[in-house]
Formats: structure tokens, sequence, C-alpha cells
């Protein structure tokens, strides 16, 4: 589905990332967990070039991107993104910040693109707050719009940049239960997360990344009862 | 005594306003000035956009001419940008001086509204532009229906204010035998030998212009604000 080869990027004199090679199956839910800095974030947004990175490769679908940079635009209809700060157009009512992609870019009729926000919105629980403008949901149902948008382009994989990071506790549960659904559907996950529970729970594979490196990998029982490695240890004893 | 005060006074209205029909001198100036500063702000509007883009993209030489054009612009006195423009520049081109007032008022408020549509653009949020390419819309697709909307809204009172300096910056047209609404007023003083009834008049109807102007902006601003 999309393998990752040998990736480096560096931000002026720092190196975030120094060599990621990892192989993502079609269906896999995969989370990646490790301390802040350690390049969790900057691996996931260089799997859709929002990050250009500095060597390496990254292959979607046998495509290779490096190679095809030109046709990024199409390359990144297949892979969704859900960000940190939700970033939701406020300018845009929740149906239009659903339509303005499929319509613009796929050049759905926007009639069907609306009959598809529907239904990705009753998929989230929110087909009521179709005409509301952004500013009047709380966290978690701008995550929820988040994610029914980037669905809207029927995507082949979903990258989540922590999630649940800037909600208020008590919305956090709602967002995941949309995730974990998303998962039970058979999407192909990769989530940059703090949610060990979840991680725990619904991932496939755990990514424990540490200074740049996936320092190891493994099942969720395999990297959470029983780590290998020191640093890995070390950091679960802190946030478990 | 009171009664002289009142007459001297209306004395003073007839032959500053009524006699021949002088209020014309203020009629005419003001549609003259409102048409200088419509032209010369659309032509800003357009030139401006053109100029913050290229400074935006800072790539090269459309960027040093961006800055190169700012500094000048902005380091002159607009008097001095239109008499030398209208006695240097276009001195032998025959057009008309409207049209070339036009184009010195446009040139003037091109590098402040570069600066303001620049200033706007980049106050919107990077993860707007991320959220927008990451969908797969192009970057001219993202800047066309998420960028530019937002910008405009940021942008908005201080273009307003652009466009109210540039109607007070037309009152030098004058200067170039232009006869704008200020240029009127003084025909009127110069006539009637009184410089008291007309600068008065001149100034009212220029709060008038730029209050209704501020107030269209301030309705314009609330309806725009709907998804704040």
């Amino acid at each position: 589905m999309i393998s990752v080869k040998n990736l480096y990027k560096s931000f002026g004199k720092i190196e975030v990332l120094k060599g990621i090679d990892v192989q993502i199956e079609r269906g896999e839910v995969v989370c990646v967990i490790g301390p802040s800095g350690s390049g969790k974030s900057t691996f996931l947004r260089c799997l859709n070039w929002l990050e250009e990175p500095d060597q390496g490769d990254i292959i979607l679908d046998g495509v290779s991107m490096t190679e095809h940079k030109k046709d990024i635009d199409k390359l990144r209809q297949k892979a969704g993104m859900v960000f940190q700060q939700f970033n939701l157009f406020p300018n845009l009512t929740v149906l239009e910040n659903i339509t303005l992609a499929p319509v613009k870019a796929l050049h759905l009729q926007p009639k069907q693109a609306e009959e598809n926000a529907v239904r990705l919105l009753a998929r989230v629980g929110l087909e009521e707050k179709a005409s509301a403008y952004p500013n009047r949901l709380s966290g978690g149902q701008k995550q929820r719009v988040a994610i029914a948008r980037a669905l809207a382009m029927n995507p082949e994989i979903m990258l989540f940049d922590e999630p649940t990071s800037a909600l208020d506790p008590e919305m956090v549960g709602e967002v995941l239960d949309v995730m974990k659904e998303l998962a039970k559907s058979g999407m192909t996950m990769v989530v940059v997360t703090h949610e060990m529970g979840f991680a725990r729970e619904v991932a496939d594979r755990v990514l424990y990344m540490d200074e740049g490196v996936i320092y190891e990998q493994g099942t969720p029982t395999e990297i959470f009862v029983t780590p290998k490695k020191p640093r890995t240890k070390e950091f679960l004893s802190k946030v478990l | 005594m009171f009664e002289a005060l009142i007459r001297s006074f209306s004395d003073m209205i007839y032959l500053a306003l009524i006699k021949e029909d002088r209020f014309n001198f203020l009629v005419n100036g003001f549609v003259v000035s409102v048409q200088l500063t419509f032209s010369a702000a659309v032509i800003g509007v357009a030139l401006g956009l053109v100029i913050a883009i290229f400074k935006i993209r800072n790539k090269g030489a459309t960027a040093a001419f961006a800055n190169a054009y700012i500094t000048v612009i902005r380091g002159t006195p607009a008097v001095v940008q239109l008499t030398v423009i209208y006695f240097v520049i276009l001195a032998k081109s025959g057009l008309p001086a409207m049209l070339i007032a036009s184009i010195a008022f446009g040139l003037n408020s091109a590098a402040y509204v570069a600066e303001i549509v620049r200033g706007g653009i980049m106050a919107v949020d990077k993860g707007q532009t991320e959220a927008g390419r990451s969908l797969g819309l192009s970057s001219l697709q993202t800047m066309r229906y998420i960028v530019i909307p937002q910008a405009v809204k940021n942008v908005l009172p201080a273009l307003g204010n652009e466009f109210i300096v540039l109607l007070k910056e037309t009152s030098i047209a004058g200067y170039i035998s232009i006869v704008d609404l200020n240029k009127g007023g003084q025909h009127i003083s110069s006539i009637t030998y009184n410089g008291m009834v007309a600068p008065l008049c001149v100034a009212y109807i220029y709060l008038l212009m730029t209050t209704s102007m501020a107030s269209a902006l301030d309705r314009l601003e609330r309806r725009m604000r709907a998804g704040d």
C-alpha cells in the first residue's frame, strides 16, 4: 500500500528524520508513538508530501512520489489527513467544508457531493450541523467534521496527526470512537498519538519513534507489555 | 447689529453658491473627485494584488521589482509623484489629465494596497493551506477558495481606510489643472473674493463622503463576519 524508503529530513541544521524504512499494508492500522521531538509528525507529514523529504522515497500504490512530484495533487487525494488543530475552513459551512475538494478536485456534481457529505456527516453523528459554521462547533465536533471532510475524497489511507491532543478531555472519546469505527471498516490508517489506550486497543502495529528513527516496532502487546529496548521501556514507564 | 450679521452671512452664501449657479463648481468637482477615486482604486487594487503576490512568492526579479516599487512610492509625496508623472513621464503622451491623474493615484495606492494585502494573506493560518493541499486541491485552488476569502475579511478595514485616504489624496489633482471638489471651491473663493464659505462647504462635502464610505464598509464587514 505505502512503503517508505530511507527517509531523511532536516530543518536547517536540525536533522529530524534519520533514515526511516517502513511498509504499511492495506487495511492495517499503525500507531506511531514516541517522545515529542522524535520526528513522528514530520514523518506523517512526509507521507503526503506536506514536508518534502531531503532524501529517500515514498511509494504509494506502486507510484513513487519522488518521481511524480508534478502529480502531487492527484497523489494527495489518495491520502486523507486529519490535523491536531482541525484546520476546518472558517469561511465555509460544515457542508461546504466537506464538498469543496470533491467538487473542485474530483469534479463531482455538487448534488452528488452534497449527498455524500450528508452521508458522511451521519456517519460521524453530525448530520444536524451541515449548515453551521465551524466556529459554532465544539472541538470534538470540529475534529469529526475534519474526518468526514478527509473521507469525502475517498482516500485509500487516512493519516492522523495527534487528532485528540488539542481537545478537552471529555471530547477525546467521541473522536476516538469515530476512528475506531473507521478502523473496523477496514480503512488503512497511520495515527500519531499520545492516546496509549487507543493504540493498544485498535492498532495492528505500533511504531515507537525516538531521535528520528523507528527505534522499536511490534504488535501492541509486544510494545506495551514486553518492550525489548531500553529507551522504549523508559518512555513507556513515564506515560503508562 | 445681529440682523446685520445675519444679512451679511446670507449675502456671502448667496454670492458663493446661488448667484450664477456657482454651486455647480462644487457639484462638478464632487463628480470629478468621485471618478478619480473610483478609477484610482480599481487600478490600485489590481496592481496592488500583483505586487503583493510578487512579494509573497519572493523570487528573483519580480520580488526585487515589488520592493523597489514600494520603496519609491512610499518614500515620495503623492503630489510630487503626480506632477512628475504629468509634467515629465507622460508629458508628451497627449493623454487627458483625468486619465493621467487616475493612473498616478492608482500607482500610488497600489503600493499601500500591496502591503495591506500581503499582511492579510500572511495572517491566514498556515494550517488552512495545508488542509487545502492535503485534500488534493492545487495551490491556486487553495489560494482562491480558502486563503483569499479569509484574507479579504482580514484586510477589509485597512483597505477601506486606504480608500478614504485615497479620496482625500485626490484633492491635490488641482496641481495638474483638474477641477476636482477642492479646486472647484478655490474657484468660487477667487471669483467672490471670499475665502470662507467655499472651503467650509468643501470640507463638509469631503466629510460626508468619507463618513458614508466608512459606514458602507462597516456594513460590508459585518455581513462578511458570518463565519466568526
